[in-house]
């Protein structure tokens, strides 16, 4: 009888766990779409800021004039990308509409998401289509996209007699030793915050060639730290920054949110960064009683025969959930937001919508003749490619890893030089690309 | 029906109380007129039901002797809930490739496990480890100083005690907050240097010569206090006599510290060295918060953090955790073998 107690007991605290770990995977399936726009969908979204100053509301006002039927219900989440990853292991979980997790690989969309056309299709209307294309469907389209580039200081820059925004890897290194005479420091690396160091840089590849196809040739090029590739010459440039004593000094006790601050009171010269960033350090500028003037944006300093490029790409990509009860109502949200609510016109990004104008803020760069290229998509069956190959190999293109190691090295606090280090991602990744394209 | 729970008739013989029992059931029929002289007694389902009804007591016994396992089985259920449960799929991830995402898709066996031993990328941050580790033995002297000096009667004991213990009431995120600006270049404590007239100050956390020093005394600085709890508390336990009986004897406080208070407090010891073994080997808050593990500063934790979460390799990471728990209970059972558990004995 004690142990058939014991049993009934265990058994108990079995249901109870499976009762745990199975009542929110037992939520409502594909069941009940009815096809028509109309119930309740939850928009996941990392713009918390849009939620505390009722810019969402608006939004939803607006989209209900058009959807009366729809109501929808923001969730604005800080730590977007580690929550949202959690939650994706439950069907319901994360929500109707959502900005796409970078954690998910390419080959996983069609389990999280619902398919949103031909890709082929699509590509009429829409620009940055590629990084969530698989097999010719589509899987996300881009909340809004950006250049990606340097922003430095104007200021600063003319103070340090740079009248022209350099153009070579050379002139701009000049450049920034003549910044350094100044006293401000010309180019801010944000180190101890990590991601600005990682897709920040990585998604320039691509500018300095001027090939839609650089990301795809890296993937399968075993020794792509050479002289001549995109990684090469974005790398190749920090490690000379640093190297030369053109960063700041203790790159550990750097800070983000001071940053924009210290950029925009002029000292800072500096920063690679997407244009994403143009309006955050605008505000600075404002906030520290400066003109938003101060805040200009650049390609990253290479040309290919006198032609310099700047690549752009989606930021944040907008998906469906594939479990969702109310398929027809979360497309139309989808919809609505990259056409009609001028999202991307207030956040000064480039809209996935081709016919759309470019921002203000990039009008510079279409008047100095940069030449904007985006990416295009891999070839089938090799959309995770590149993440993977950065996986294996443990050199995080898309982290700050990696790169604060060459940090390290640079300014003589890790054993090595250029050459080794370089010769080690080369043979991490040499045996990545082996092992998954070869 | 009463009759058999408290057992001892005075007759003192259980005949007399079988027949009582009996005589019951015979009244309870009678009273029924039911048909359960038609059957067997024995098989009658009524009789069967009062049966049950008589096992009552033998019942209740069972359920006392269950009360403490239902006790426990609540604090068990989520033990295996939320302890055992991960471990065992820690266990199972570590031999697939398992990115962390979707399906577990390939079983690769032993392959991950081959990969910690083999690439020295990932063994060689144990080196990291060692600073910590000689951290713990400062730390574990400073806490039994101060223990040893505050457990006799000090003039503001309490507040010395209050205030060595209280660092480590801190959570450890705001800690390395704190560090974080102390050891800022122009921060606290080079601006606290520049008043001795140390005017160049090094990096504290840039150089990675010192990073590390800078880090496990962060370290020290916060665990001193739990140490010196646990040696407290231990002091106090030994018997006042024993000091009075000593100074009577004439024994100095360096001799009642050698002869009393180190052996009575030697088993506190032992467990605070293996906590510092198991945790010099599993640092993680402290260095990932100040530094994120840049600049040389990674311990394995954060490694394995950064396998997991950089570059997708759960598998990879579980095993590397796998490792960890196998390293962390080889040396605790090398210290159990090098230290045996004495029994101590004061007088």
């Amino acid at each position: 009888m004690a142990s058939r107690k014991a049993i009934v007991g265990l058994a108990a605290v079995a249901a109870a766990t499976l009762l745990l770990t199975s009542c929110t995977a037992s939520g409502s399936g594909d069941g009940g779409d009815s096809g028509e726009v109309e119930g309740d969908i939850t928009f996941l979204t990392n713009r918390t800021d849009l939620q505390t100053d009722g810019t969402w509301d608006e939004y939803i006002a607006e989209f209900q004039k058009e959807y009366p039927d729809v109501n929808v219900k923001v969730e604005a989440i800080t730590n977007y990308e580690d929550d949202v990853t959690t939650r994706l292991s439950t069907p319901n979980g994360y929500g109707d509409v959502l900005l796409i997790p970078n954690s998910v690989t390419p080959s996983q969309y069609p389990d999280f998401f619902e398919a949103l056309g031909d890709a082929d299709d699509l590509a009429d209307t829409y620009r940055f289509l590629a990084p969530k294309t698989v097999d010719g469907v589509q899987y996300g389209i881009a909340l809004g996209g950006n250049a990606n580039g340097v922003l430095y200081n104007t200021e600063v820059f003319a103070d340090a007699g740079v009248t022209e925004t350099p153009a070579t890897e050379e002139d701009f290194l000049a450049a920034l030793e003549a910044v350094k005479g100044t006293g401000a420091v010309p180019l801010y690396t944000n180190y101890k915050d990590g991601w600005p160091l990682g897709g920040q840089w990585t998604n320039i590849v691509g500018a300095v060639s001027g090939d839609p196809d650089a990301q795809t040739a890296m993937a399968h090029d075993e020794e792509p730290w050479t002289e001549g590739t995109d990684i090469y010459a974005l790398d190749s440039l920090l490690f000379d920054a640093v190297h030369e004593g053109l960063t700041e000094e203790d790159p550990l006790t750097t800070n983000w949110e001071q940053s924009k601050g210290d950029f925009a009171t002029g000292k800072i010269g500096s920063m690679v960064l997407g244009s994403w960033a143009i309006s955050q350090f605008q505000a600075a500028a404002e906030d520290a009683g400066v003109s938003k003037d101060v805040v200009g944006f650049m390609p990253f300093p290479t040309n290919v025969g006198g032609q310099q490029y700047a690549t752009i790409a989606g930021d944040y990509y907008l998906g469906v959930n594939k479990n969702s009860s109310h398929t027809a109502a979360a497309k139309a949200w989808l919809d609505w937001l990259i056409e009609e609510s001028g999202f991307t016109d207030t956040q000064g990004m480039i809209s996935a919508v081709k016919s759309a104008a470019l921002p203000e803020n990039l009008g510079t760069l279409e008047e100095s003749g940069v030449e904007l290229v985006e990416l295009s998509p891999a070839p089938a069956g090799e959309e995770s490619l590149f993440s993977d190959t950065a996986d294996l190999s443990q050199v995080d293109v898309w982290g700050n890893i990696y790169r604060q190691k060459l940090i390290d090295i640079a300014r003589g606090e890790a054993d090595g030089d250029k050459d080794s280090y370089f010769a080690q991602l080369n043979e991490q990744w040499g045996s990545a690309v082996s092992e998954l394209a070869g | 029906m009463s009759v058999s729970t408290t057992g001892p008739d005075p007759v003192g013989i259980s005949g007399p109380l079988h027949g009582v029992a009996v005589l019951d059931e015979g009244g309870r029929r009678g009273a029924d007129g039911g048909p359960g002289g038609r059957r067997g007694p024995g098989r009658s389902p009524r009789r069967a039901g009062r049966q049950g009804r008589r096992d009552g007591p033998a019942g209740r016994r069972v359920l006392s002797r269950l009360t403490p396992y239902l006790f426990v089985a609540a604090a068990v259920g989520l033990l295996l809930l939320l302890t055992y449960l991960p471990a065992a799929n820690m266990l199972w991830y570590s031999i697939t490739d398992w990115n962390g995402l979707g399906p577990v898709e390939n079983v690769v066996g032993l392959d991950n496990y081959v990969e910690v031993f083999t690439n020295p990328r990932i063994l060689s941050v144990f080196g990291v480890s060692l600073y910590y580790f000689v951290g713990a033995f400062i730390q574990m002297a400073l806490a039994l100083y101060f223990a040893t000096l505050l457990s006799f009667s000090t003039r503001f004991s309490n507040f010395f005690r209050g205030v060595i213990f209280f660092p480590y009431l801190i959570n450890g995120v705001a800690i390395g907050f704190v560090f974080l600006y102390l050891f800022q270049p122009g921060g606290t404590l080079d601006t606290v240097l520049g008043w001795f007239g140390m005017t160049d100050p090094p990096q504290w956390l840039g150089d990675a010569d010192i990073a590390n020093y800078s880090l496990a005394g962060t370290s020290v600085w916060r665990y001193t206090g739990l140490n010196f709890v646990l040696f407290l508390g231990a002091i106090q336990s030994i018997p006042n006599d024993l000091y009075e009986a000593a100074e009577l004897d004439g024994a100095n406080r360096w001799q009642q510290f050698t002869n009393i208070i180190f052996p009575g407090i030697r088993r506190i010891i032992g467990l605070s060295f293996i906590l510092a073994v198991s945790g010099s080997l599993s640092v993680f808050e402290i260095p990932f918060i100040m530094t994120g593990g840049a600049n040389g500063t990674a311990t394995f934790v954060i490694q394995t953090l950064q396998t997991a979460f950089s570059y997708r390799q759960v598998g990879l990471a579980s095993a590397m955790a796998v490792v960890l728990l196998g390293i962390v209970l080889v040396v605790t059972w090398i210290q159990r073998k090098l230290f045996p558990d004495e029994k101590v004995d004061l007088t």
